[in-house]
């Protein structure tokens, strides 16, 4: 078996009899990158010199004992800063941009001693489903390369597809670790709100953004939250209260209740899909899990309240960029300081952010914020509420698909963006609710893979991870 | 529904230059959007709060204290800096 096909855990092992080193896993990364990379584009950056550096150190240190991540190669989503790694969040306006100082996950993962292989490519800024508004380019889906991986984290979902790292981190805002793991055939993982520090993620929509990490297995998703994970003085909205994990393991599926919203199940949703999730819901039944059909009644609006609440806050984080601290700038070319702002926010902005960023501040200006921006926030509460009620009633956790079709063409939906923005209608609702929700893949339609999502009430990361792993 | 001038109004506020083509498109796509959303008009909110309220406001503040950062950071971030005078940021005149 080439090394680069391991999971985190069975190289952990490898590593620590001395089978091989991570030089050579290392290496074994690097190679596939060096021959995949040119036709699905999932990195903008490699970090060959370093990684390769990184890895000996380990090799010499051999700290494969104390921290199961050690010499582990891992690909890391380009909004994310690695310091003196240039971080372009997919962006011409930060093409050039050198990051200064480690995200907080990024220092986590340096004292695991993890290997940072490379910078992923993404939807710009993280606004898209598609992986097609990267100003470099879009990504290609392994499984049909005339088709999108999803987005926005779709190079970290293609990188851990095509073998090309053995774990990645990616950032879900609405989605967007989960539904490219979803279309690409991998592990997804969108933790509770406040569980990652967002300190050093180039911020999207502050509210709904959490860092994720995506794997080959569930439990090489765990492995790299159980390391991301903790308190934060730098991010305001870091919790302090971790889940537990003194609580038992769950052994098996026996007396689990697991709730099936119908909103999730309606028209829409792809016939084959629906009958891959039947299929699944009953081995669970089987194995002695409680099936019970539930109703979250304000699913309807939840992508409407995302798609405004989302770009009023982009409206409002995106306006650092200005051609005066950092990023591109006409500078030199204009005459007065409003023309810097325009011209460098025109130039650099690709057509999605702007128009989302149009979007933000029409919702919050004078005249329409009572009916956009504080009524979305409202129903934002009742979304909450349907969740709390569920979870109060003794369900363990929620299934629903993913997303309610596979992966679709390039090109598809690239210039109708209402119709992109329905991609995200089934993941939404877990950020507008600050839950944790996994992905995982249990089929393929047509060649494409299809994604089982589980929803867990407020910091039960741990036990939606646990259920996770003994679905057959 | 949104139209042209209100767009061009809007882009004006968030620093975006937009082409007349660039503001037909926008008004297309944002009218579709919007019209999307819409239905959030027909929501009973009597009573419910915002989901700040919900999730119970509260200020963070972070310790009182300066934070000195090394001269190779300083430097670091002054490298990203656009256009600059020894070790301040230059823009251009805000008063012309």
């Amino acid at each position: 078996m080439e090394l680069n096909s391991l999971t985190i855990k069975q190289a952990n092992q490898g590593l620590k009899k001395g089978e091989f080193s991570s030089q050579e896993l290392v290496k074994s990364c690097l190679n596939v990158i060096k021959n995949k990379n040119p036709e699905v584009n999932a990195f903008i950056t490699v970090l060959e010199k370093q990684s390769l550096r990184q890895a000996k150190e380990v090799d010499a240190k051999k700290s494969f004992k104390k921290n199961v991540l050690a010499g582990i190669p891992i690909a890391i989503k380009d909004n994310i800063l690695v310091k003196d790694v240039p971080c372009t969040a997919g962006s011409k306006i930060l093409e050039k941009y050198q990051a200064t100082y480690d995200a907080t996950v990024i220092k986590k993962l340096k004292q695991a001693d993890a290997i940072l292989i490379g910078k992923t490519n993404m939807d710009e800024f993280a606004m898209g489903s598609s992986n097609e508004t990267s100003y470099f380019g879009p990504v290609k889906n392994p499984h049909n390369l005339d088709y999108v991986p999803g987005g926005s984290s779709g190079g970290s979902a293609v990188a851990v597809v095509s073998k090309m790292c053995l774990g990645a981190l990616g950032s879900d805002t609405g989605g967007s670790v989960r539904q490219p793991a979803s279309f690409c055939g991998t592990v997804g993982f969108k933790p509770t709100y406040g569980l990652v520090s967002r300190y050093g993620l180039i911020a999207m929509a502050s509210s709904l953004d959490q860092i994720g990490p995506l794997a080959k297995t569930v439990e090489g998703v765990r492995i790299i939250l159980d390391t991301i994970k903790g308190y934060d003085s730098l991010d305001s909205t870091s919790i302090k209260k971790l889940f537990s994990s003194s609580q038992p393991d769950i052994k098996n599926l026996k007396g689990i209740k697991i709730g099936l919203p119908r909103e999730y199940f309606q028209k829409g949703l792809n016939p084959k899909i629906k009958s891959i999730l039947e299929k699944k819901t009953n081995e669970l039944a089987k194995q002695g899990a409680i099936i019970k059909e539930v109703s979250l009644p304000h699913t309807k609006y939840a992508l409407a309240v995302y798609y405004l609440i989302m770009p009023a806050e982009i409206s409002a984080n995106l306006a650092r960029y200005d051609g005066i601290k950092y990023g591109l700038s006409v500078f030199k070319k204009s005459e007065c300081l409003l023309d810097v702002y325009l011209d460098s926010r025109s130039q650099g902005l690709g057509e999605e952010v702007k128009r989302r960023i149009i979007l933000g501040s029409y919702s919050l200006s004078a005249g329409h914020k009572e009916d956009y921006y504080l009524r979305a926030q409202k129903v934002r509460s009742l979304i909450k509420q349907d969740f709390t009620k569920v979870f109060n009633n003794g369900i363990d956790c929620l299934i629903t698909p993913t997303t309610p079709t596979v992966a679709f063409p390039l090109g598809d939906k690239i210039d109708n963006p209402l119709a992109m923005y329905l991609s995200d209608i089934c993941t939404v609702s877990a950020n507008l609710a600050g839950l944790p929700a996994i992905s995982l893949p249990i089929g393929k339609v047509k060649g494409l893979p299809v994604g089982l999502q589980i929803v867990g009430n407020y910091l039960e990361d741990d036990k939606i991870i646990q259920i996770a792993k003994i679905i057959p | 529904m949104i139209d042209k001038k209100e767009i061009q109004h809007i882009a004006g506020l968030v620093k975006i230059k937009l082409s007349v083509s660039d503001i037909k498109k926008y008004q297309k796509q944002l009218e579709h959007i919007l019209d999307y959303v819409s239905h959030l008009q027909k929501v009973q909110l009597q009573g419910v709060k915002s989901y700040q309220d919900l999730i119970g406001p509260k200020n963070v503040f972070r310790e009182d204290k300066a934070l000195v950062s090394n001269a190779e950071t300083v430097s670091k971030l002054l490298k990203e800096v656009p256009e600059k005078h020894d070790c301040f940021i230059r823009t251009r005149n805000p008063l012309q």
